[in-house]
């Protein structure tokens, strides 16, 4: 959930990285942190194992500037994408605003994609909140590798499988490149804010 | 509790709270936090600067951590959490299922006395809540 600061006009909104393992999650964190380092004032916090894989999140903070008078700090956290830390997956969603699922669009992904989208619709619900109803934002990343002859799965597939219930906008993108990384983000964060005033409102 | 809005007038006496339990007994920096890593107020002695929002989200994190290890050996919770550094120790402590009171200190306090404001300055706040 958001926290609004009254007294000093400051609204705290929490947007997830999501996905499955090795998709691309801290990468998009990373290009964001290099693209936007004018409106960062901290450094990027990340928790990781030797092997460089998440273990507990990333976290990057975010200034966007003010709507309607009010500071607007994004907090931008990913999770660990492995499998079997989902406890932690969890830990983080706690309080989330708004989510960007991170699928990987190689072929052989296929299935973790799906199966990755199902657990954070479990994850969801273990805290009140449906899939449906709560920002989302989908991300097809890693499409560059079909210029190194790298199967990759159709957008037309990748929606189907991922996108026929929810209906959300969706990126295909380059985490590694930056393509689209700017307008994931953009997206995201204005989905938030809208739903966030719709609450408030 | 109105959880999610705080009124100005409810920050405005927490921080005077903070200040008069905990920043004039020495305490550098006192953060309050929500479990989900957001900062609901800061407040230090004006000396001490920290980054306080990434401070705030690994604080959460590790709350619910120590949460899990809890539920493993058994327990309902472990409430308190303290670290100890050379020139500076933290104190962490729960307010409620939702809020954490974080405490950076250095040498010139002792821990049983920090622990003794703490647990005031704690009392305070519900109070607070409880009449709102």
């Amino acid at each position: 959930m958001s926290f609004i600061n009254l007294k000093e006009k400051i609204v705290q909104i929490k947007i997830v990285y999501y996905g499955p393992g090795r998709g691309g999650k801290t990468t998009n964190l990373e290009y964001i942190n290099r693209k936007f380092n004018k409106q960062i004032q901290s450094e990027m916090v990340s928790l990781k194992t030797h092997g460089d894989r998440t273990l507990f999140f990333d976290f990057l903070p975010f200034d966007m500037g003010k709507i309607k008078g009010y500071e607007m700090k994004i907090q931008l956290y990913t999770v660990p994408g492995q499998v079997k830390y989902n406890a932690t997956r969890k830990l983080v969603l706690k309080g989330v605003d708004g989510i960007v699922f991170v699928a990987d669009a190689q072929e052989q992904m296929r299935e973790k994609n799906i199966r990755s989208l199902n657990q954070l619709y479990e994850n969801l619900k273990s805290y009140k909140q449906s899939i449906f109803n709560i920002p989302l934002v989908l991300q097809y990343n890693k499409v560059d590798l079909r210029n190194q002859g790298i199967p990759i799965l159709p957008t037309s597939v990748l929606e189907k499988d991922l996108n026929s219930k929810l209906k959300v906008p969706s990126f295909e993108a380059s985490a590694l490149t930056g393509y689209h990384v700017p307008e994931t983000l953009k997206k995201i964060i204005s989905s938030t804010v809208v739903s966030i005033q719709k609450k408030l409102l | 509790m109105n959880y999610g809005v705080v009124s100005q007038e409810q920050l405005e006496k927490i921080d005077e709270i903070l200040t008069e339990k905990l920043i004039k007994i020495g305490v550098d920096c006192v953060i309050i936090i929500d479990m989900a890593g957001n900062i609901i107020t800061a407040k230090d002695n004006g000396t001490s600067k920290y980054d306080v929002y990434s401070f705030a989200a690994l604080a959460a994190g590790n709350f619910a951590t120590v949460d899990a290890m809890a539920k493993l050996v058994g327990e309902e919770e472990f409430s308190l959490l303290f670290h100890k550094g050379t020139d500076c120790n933290i104190h962490f402590s729960k307010i409620d299922d939702e809020l954490l009171l974080i405490s950076m200190f250095g040498k010139d306090i002792s821990l049983g006395f920090l622990r003794l404001n703490v647990v005031e300055t704690i009392e305070q706040i519900k109070k607070l809540w409880a009449r709102d």
